[in-house]
């Protein structure tokens, strides 16, 4: 029998080479995200303080949209080429597969969302003691993103035209995500702790984690018919 | 072997269930809506704060609980879909989801009706419109998600898992509204209507409210039911027993006219 | 739909098998719990309902080691969800898969650990090379390969082509990378669905060589495929499906 670390591993090297080489899919959710960013303070007008009051927000949402513009790479090419059934016929448990393909999708999209958050929080106005606690919400709030994405994905991966379902399916249940992410980043702006909000996100991150890899795996097994 | 191959006994047994139990809801449905509403419009004795413009809980409440009720309803029959693999589960929560988003409709309409004379406006991010807004983007993307496959069965199951996700969410996304609502609280005019449905409420009112909400839940049950039988004899029209019972309609149809 | 003899196995030994009732089988087919050690997969009364339509009832299967199944019918007759059913992707209507007696759905991980399945789509990722797949497919199944395996694809014609992405390969030879698991294999049960498509008559030639291989050494193999099987090296066992309405 075959190590469950193996065949984790070995998805997650898989995929990431995967990916390396289709750079223009992997960019596109972070263009999006730095245009949004940058087209607001054209909206609302260019005024310091009104962004470093909708800094939090804005980052948020543009957040969990650009995380909807590539979520449905996580299962799409597998279903089309067959590496989807060959994926839940490994002889590990397919939550650990559906795990391996979450951490892989956090990689490729949350992690450059961490690494350019300070540029958005500078775009923005956003104050430089808040900076780390908007980091943080977006660690612990980018793998509920993954995680409560590959729900969404795996229920619609066998559809043509899932992209609007998608959002439809998702974006109720990312709410608390957002109100709680928010809350933190303008407890930290104002002066507060925000480690209640920080907290809560926590515990969503945990609970997605260990959740959603069950849905997930009903949903890929309605798709995969 | 045939006989278990195919649920289709089971589905006959479920109609020949329904059609018992739908006089035992749709009776006392409509009886009590009509005795409710006059009684809530007609002989309840006015607010002292909000006059006559309160009546419209009568319609709001019972509407706002159900709409909870119901998709916790859908999500069980979902359970019972996936686990036992049973197909008119799958069916019931087909049923369920369009009645239930109704409801949900219905009382955020009458919310924002009731919110006009009460604040000035038709809209205001209050947590329970928000939430039963959220509410209504849940029954949404159960009903999208079951019409977006071409196989029923497959888009039956989809639908039941994504209503066990949403159930899962639902107190989450209920409470983290609730508190994102009280630290952006600006206007303290809901405050007026909170404490309206605290258990200060005067009996005058609480009674006819009550009878509101059983009517309410028995209509809509009814509702569900008769959505169901329907579905069960689509889809099995070519079935023997779907077409004795469908010959046997027409028949008293005919006789009727 | 009540057509009973919809389904019928032609079996070259004389055992009848397929929807024939029971009582009627000539030669007593043991039943899944008492079947000799040698059947690797058994599938009994396997029914499965594509929408309105059935596609087959009441199948029965004994694959033992040592034999070839192939699965023939025409198109939509349902070929491919068998297959996909007897791997435990899809849940059969009714009836019951059992992997070395014990029921697929209670062992599926050691059930997995010894089949190979390709699928009609076959998993080999367009963006990777072909020594990327393989070397991938042989690590997740516990065989992991040291050096790159020349040998083999010299054997299965992909040589010099190991540094190209499988997109820019020909169908065939896309083909060929996902049948060069065969290779690199040691599950003793193989699912395969029209292996031969795209193949030229050397690949066929070869792929059958293997198929002998395997089977001598005590595997078992069930396939779809149009064309006919050379079973000059190996018994070979049919399962006729028809479309049904």
């Amino acid at each position: 029998m075959v190590a469950t670390r193996t065949v984790f591993l070995q998805l997650v090297k898989r995929d990431v080479r995967v990916a390396l080489r289709q750079r223009s899919e992997l960019l596109n959710p972070l263009i999006f995200l730095l245009i949004v960013v940058s087209l607001f303070p054209l909206g609302v007008g260019p005024g310091p303080d009104i962004l470093a009051r909708i800094a939090p927000g804005v980052i948020w949402v543009s957040a969990l949209l650009s995380a909807m513009l590539g979520l449905d790479r996580l299962f799409r090419d597998d279903f089309r080429d067959g590496a989807l059934e060959q994926m839940m016929l490994l002889p590990v448990s397919m939550e650990i597969s559906v795990l391996a393909k979450i951490a892989v999708h956090w990689l490729l999209t949350a992690l450059p969302v961490l690494l350019i958050a300070p540029l958005l929080a500078l775009l923005l106005n956003l104050p430089t003691h808040a900076w780390g606690v908007l980091w943080l919400t977006l660690l612990f709030g980018t793998p509920v993103l993954s995680a409560a994405g590959a729900i969404g994905v795996a229920l619609t991966v066998s559809l043509n035209k899932g992209g609007a379902l998608l959002s439809l399916l998702l974006l109720p249940l990312l709410i608390p995500l957002l109100i709680f992410a928010t809350a933190a980043v303008e407890a930290a702006v104002s002066g507060l702790s925000a480690a209640g909000p920080l907290a809560l996100i926590g515990a969503f991150m945990v609970l997605s984690l260990t959740l959603a890899p069950f849905a997930v795996k009903a949903g890929l097994r309605v798709s995969v018919n | 072997m045939w006989r278990w191959l195919h649920p289709y006994a089971k589905s006959e047994a479920t109609f020949a269930l329904n059609q018992k139990l739908l006089p035992w809801f749709l009776i006392p449905g409509l009886v009590l809506t009509i005795v409710g509403v006059i009684w809530g419009l007609a002989y309840a004795p006015p607010d002292y704060q909000q006059g006559e413009s309160y009546r419209i809980i009568f319609v709001h409440v019972p509407s706002a609980i159900w709409s909870m009720g119901f998709y916790v309803s859908m999500a069980i029959a979902g359970l019972i879909a996936l686990v036992w693999q049973i197909r008119t589960a799958e069916l019931a929560l087909l049923a369920i989801a369009p009645v239930g988003a109704v409801l949900t409709f219905i009382s955020l309409f009458t919310g924002a009706v009731w919110g006009q004379p009460m604040w000035g406006t038709w809209w205001v991010w209050d947590a329970r419109l928000t939430s039963q807004l959220i509410l209504l983007f849940l029954y949404l993307g159960v009903m999208a998600l079951y019409v977006a496959f071409e196989d029923e069965r497959a888009g039956g199951k989809a639908a039941s898992i994504l209503a066990l996700v949403g159930v899962i969410n639902i107190p989450i996304i209920h409470y983290s509204v609730y508190w994102w609502n009280t630290l952006h609280q600006q206007s303290t005019i809901t405050k007026v209507i909170t404490r309206f449905e605290s258990p200060s409420i005067a009996p005058e009112m609480l009674w006819p409210l009550l009878v509101n909400i059983f009517a309410m839940m028995a209509l809509a049950g009814a509702l569900v039911i008769m959505r169901l039988n329907n579905e069960l004899l689509r889809r099995e029209v070519h079935r023997p027993w779907a077409q004795a019972i469908l010959n046997q309609e027409k028949k008293e149809n005919q006789n009727a006219v | 739909m009540r057509n009973l003899s919809a389904l019928r196995r032609v079996d070259p030994v004389g055992k009848i098998e397929g929807n024939v009732p029971e009582n009627m089988t000539t030669q007593p087919t043991a039943s899944p719990q008492s079947a000799d050690h040698k059947t690797l997969l058994a599938a009994t009364d396997l029914a499965s309902v594509r929408g309105e339509r059935t596609l087959f009832a009441d199948l029965n299967m004994h694959v033992r080691a040592g034999e070839v199944w192939q699965i023939e019918g025409p198109n939509g007759a349902g070929k491919s969800s068998l297959l996909r059913i007897l791997t435990g992707l899809l849940a059969p209507q009714a009836g019951q898969i059992q992997f070395r007696g014990e029921p697929i759905q209670n062992c599926r991980e050691a059930f997995h650990a010894e089949l190979l399945f390709i699928g009609h789509k076959a998993g080999v990722k367009a963006e990777l090379t072909a020594i990327e797949n393989l070397e991938f497919y042989a690590a997740v199944q516990g065989q992991p390969i040291s050096a790159p395996p020349y040998e083999l694809l010299e054997k299965v014609g992909l040589v010099g082509l190991e540094d190209i992405p499988a997109q820019r390969l020909s169908a065939g030879q896309q083909r060929r990378i996902a049948l060069a698991r065969l290779w690199l294999t040691d599950a003793p049960l193989w699912i395969l669905d029209e292996p031969f498509t795209a193949l030229d008559v050397s690949g066929i030639a070869l792929l059958e060589a293997r198929f002998a291989e395997h089977v001598a050494a005590g595997g078992a193999i069930i396939l779809t495929s149009h064309q006919a099987v050379n079973s000059a090296h190996f018994p070979l066992q049919r399962v006729q499906l028809r479309y049904q309405y």
